[in-house]
Parts: structure tokens; C-alpha cells; sequence
């Protein structure tokens, strides 16, 4: 049995006949060949394939793609627009909030949300905020300046300093 | 890792969903939030061979206070409870308790219907709902009826919903004046399970005597366990540290852990009247 759904990805409107057991993040990756999103764990943990739908970041490892019929979805491709990269993007650029890269899509998607709802948050909000979200390089440190320097530029406000910390 | 095959159903009704339980029978699961049901399914520690999706059915999300009960629809996500303005004031419990179930991203998906439905042990929702001795509406053919916390659990995953029964609504008697109520669970990392988790709720009158006592445990049975001899240690004193400290042995000889990675026996056992004398505490300052 397949039936058919129509998700709007990124933008796009697009209608595609989906077997009931097929996941949202198989759906991303291997059906819309849309592979900044990643399969980390696969047991809802680690973050690593967090997107939005409707808005709401959610694991899509742990979603059906038919679940996400007539819903809008928007992935780390949907960040960028033409004038530039989005600001959570130039915030982990600035401040090397990344090493390997893995979970950064994930991280990125999150914060999206979280800085939506708080845009200005304390640090230990932004901790508790990517609490479902695992990066096995940074330290989560510079993933906190990266929020922190999106959330000024969200607001407006005087961006904060991107020299690195020596201590 | 993929689930295996299976049917899948959305009904935009309720008297839809029931009738798909009906003509569907034992092999159809609900499909809720997802985030118990999928990764076991995903493990292929459960096949279903059909869901029916109840996302699609309006009116089953909302936090409302009526009729002496705050009631809870079935589908409201744990974000929801999380950042709704009736929540704080009387029932800071639950926000302790949605804190710390998963993580953001698990709370956005998870419903409280799903959390209890799910009858594990394990969840953090059931210990609370046994401490406010809340009820459970279950709307099946023969339309709603309530369910006791109390006579909700009875095994291993198992509830009183019957085959043909949809959990739609949660309510809690809204607590008197003077009541105070607290949830900890003690977790080796962000999202994990409960080592052991306690949930108190006190109501003490004018000279500080309790007249209320409700204590829940989680993870630390096969079913989640309500502590009554705790209760009864509090009912009609004056909560001294004597009689705290006598409530918080008798959970920690009350409950029955298995030993696992989080812990052996032994230690939850301990970890268990700590929680309910800090949780005890706690409850205390918020009657105030």
C-alpha cells in the first residue's frame, strides 16, 4: 500500500507516492536527494537529522514521511536565501562552531527554532535549548557563541566579539 | 532501521478512529506522538500491522481548568505543557517533570495522552498523575468513561484501556489552597530514563498539619507505583524531619528495582528515599 503525499520542501510543493513505513529522514536524503540532513544515531538522541516541520524542530528519524503530508518542511538547504547566508549559518561560520560538521545541520535547525521563540537567550537556556542535540568535537562552546552572535544579529543588536578565548 | 510493513490510517474523527479499532481489532496501534511507538517499532520490538494516526483529529490538545479539574487533552505535546501559562502557579510539577522528559526536540513530537497510554514504568508522567490522583478518560464505543489513576496500571506495559478505547482526556483534581507539589527524577544524562524518579504532592492546613499526601515512583517497579505507606506516614502530622524521613524509608522499602546500567538495587533503593525527602521538601515551600 503507498499513498500519495504533498509536502512543501523548502519552498517547493511537490506530491510523491510514499510506502507507510518509509521515515521522514529517508524521505529527505534518499527520495528528494537533500543530504545536509544526517542520520546519526537513528534512535532519536543525537540530533543529527533535526529539521523543521510547520516550524517545529523534530527529529525526522523518528517521524513518517506520510505524517508529514500537507506540511511545510524546511531543511539546512532552506537556510541561505540569495542575499546571503541565514544568521544562525554566518554565526557558526564566525565563531568555528563546528569541526567535523556532522551534527551541525541538526544543531543549526534547532537553534533556528530556539531563537525563534527566545531571541535573546541566557547561555544556560541555549544549553538546555540544544540539550537534544549531540556534537562530539567542540565542546558545545563555540556551538553557544555561534547562537548567541545569531540571536544579536536576529535582533539587531552589536555583534558580539568572535576572537577566540584564550584561557 | 525500518519498521516493519503495515497499513497506516488518519482518521479526522474520533467515532472514525474507534470504528477502525473495532473492525481493525488487536493487531492496530494508535499512532500519537510517535516517540515510543516508532523506535520500537524501528527495533522490530513491536509490528503492528496497522496505525491509525490520531494527529488529524481536532479538539484533543488544550490545558484548561473546569468542573474542579484541570483538564488535559490526550494529543497535547509535552512543549505544550511546557510553556503554557496555566501550568506554573498551582502545578509547577509538571513543569519539572516536562523538563526533563527527552530533549526539546522529543517534546515538540511527545503527547502526554501517548506518555501515559504507553504504560512503561519508566515514563515520568504516570508517578505524577498517581501523586495528584488524576483520572483518565478512555472514549470507546460505548462513549467516554473515567479510569482512576489508581486502576490504570495493573502490568508489565499494560493499562485499562480496553482494545477498542482511545485515552482522550487527563484530569486532575485542581488542588486545594495550601498545596504544594515537586517532580525529580535522578538521570545520568539529558533524555535518559529515570535512575528513579519521585513526585509528591502535599496539601498542609492553617498549623501546618498534612491533609493531603500523594506520592508517585518512577521507574523502580514493573508498573508505576504509588508509595501509600509514605502517604500515610505524612497524613494528620506535622511534617517534622522525623516523619519526612519515615516517609522516605518507607518508599525506599516500598518500591522494587532491578538492577540495570543505571544502577543496582541497592542504590535506587537509596536514591529513592532521597529524591522523596528532598521532593517532600520541596512540595513543603511551594504550600507556602
Amino acid at each position: 500500500m503507498t499513498k500519495e503525499i504533498t509536502i512543501t520542501l523548502n519552498g517547493e510543493k511537490q506530491s510523491l507516492e510514499v510506502e507507510p513505513r518509509l521515515l521522514l529522514v529517508h524521505l529527505i536524503r534518499e527520495n528528494l536527494n537533500q543530504t545536509g540532513t544526517h542520520i546519526g544515531c537513528d534512535t532519536s538522541s543525537c540530533g543529527a537529522c533535526t529539521i523543521l516541520v510547520d516550524g517545529k524542530s523534530i527529529k525526522s528519524c523518528t517521524m513518517l514521511a506520510i505524517q508529514a503530508d500537507g506540511k511545510e518542511i524546511i531543511t539546512v538547504e532552506g537556510l541561505a536565501t540569495t542575499e546571503g547566508l541565514h544568521p544562525i549559518q554566518e554565526g557558526f561560520k564566525e565563531n568555528h562552531g563546528l569541526h567535523c560538521g556532522f551534527c551541525t545541520p541538526g544543531m543549526m535547525m534547532r537553534a533556528v527554532e530556539l531563537l525563534e521563540n527566545n531571541p535573546n537567550p541566557t547561555e544556560e537556556e541555549i544549553r538546555w535549548g540544544i540539550s537534544g542535540n549531540l556534537c562530539r568535537c567542540t565542546g558545545y562552546n563555540n556551538i553557544v557563541k555561534a547562537i548567541q552572535y545569531a540571536g544579536a544579529k536576529i535582533r539587531g543588536d552589536e555583534l558580539p566579539s568572535t576572537e577566540p578565548e584564550f584561557v | 532501521m525500518i519498521p516493519a510493513p503495515f497499513d497506516y490510517y488518519a482518521p479526522t474523527t474520533l467515532d472514525e478512529a474507534i470504528s477502525l479499532l473495532q473492525e481493525l481489532g488487536d493487531e492496530a496501534k494508535i499512532l500519537a506522538g510517535g516517540h515510543s511507538l516508532l523506535p520500537m517499532m524501528k527495533l522490530r520490538f513491536a509490528s503492528p500491522e496497522q496505525l491509525i494516526d490520531i494527529n488529524n483529529i481536532p479538539g484533543l490538545s488544550y490545558i484548561k481548568e473546569e468542573d474542579g479539574f484541570l483538564k488535559i487533552g490526550a494529543l497535547t505535546k509535552e512543549a505544550e505543557l511546557e510553556h503554557s501559562d496555566t501550568i506554573p502557579g498551582k502545578y509547577p510539577i509538571f513543569l519539572d517533570a516536562t523538563k526533563l522528559i527527552a530533549d526539546p526536540q522529543v517534546r515538540n513530537m511527545g503527547t502526554i495522552g501517548g506518555n501515559l497510554a504507553h504504560g512503561d514504568a519508566a515514563n515520568d508522567h504516570p508517578a505524577v498523575m498517581l501523586a495528584m490522583r488524576a483520572e483518565v478518560v478512555a472514549t470507546g464505543p460505548e462513549g467516554q468513561r473515567t479510569i482512576p489513576i489508581d486502576e490504570f496500571f495493573y502490568g508489565f506495559y499494560m493499562t485499562a484501556l480496553g482494545e477498542t478505547d482511545i485515552l482522550t482526556e487527563i484530569r486532575i483534581p485542581i488542588p486545594a489552597a495550601g498545596t504544594g507539589n515537586a517532580y525529580h527524577k535522578l538521570e545520568r544524562k539529558v533524555g535518559d530514563y529515570a535512575t528513579a524518579g519521585v513526585a509528591v504532592q502535599l496539601t498542609l492546613d492553617s498549623e501546618g498539619v498534612c491533609t493531603y499526601a500523594g506520592i508517585g515512583l518512577t521507574n523502580v517497579n514493573p508498573t508505576p507505583l504509588r508509595a501509600e505507606r509514605s502517604e500515610q506516614a505524612l497524613l494528620g502530622n506535622k511534617l517534622t524531619e522525623e516523619v519526612i524521613a519515615q516517609a522516605a524509608q518507607f518508599a525506599s522499602e516500598d518500591c522494587n528495582p532491578s538492577d540495570d546500567l543505571r544502577g543496582d538495587e541497592e542504590y535506587k533503593r537509596a536514591m529513592v528515599g532521597v529524591l522523596t525527602k528532598r521532593m517532600i521538601h520541596k512540595a513543603m515551600e511551594r504550600a507556602q
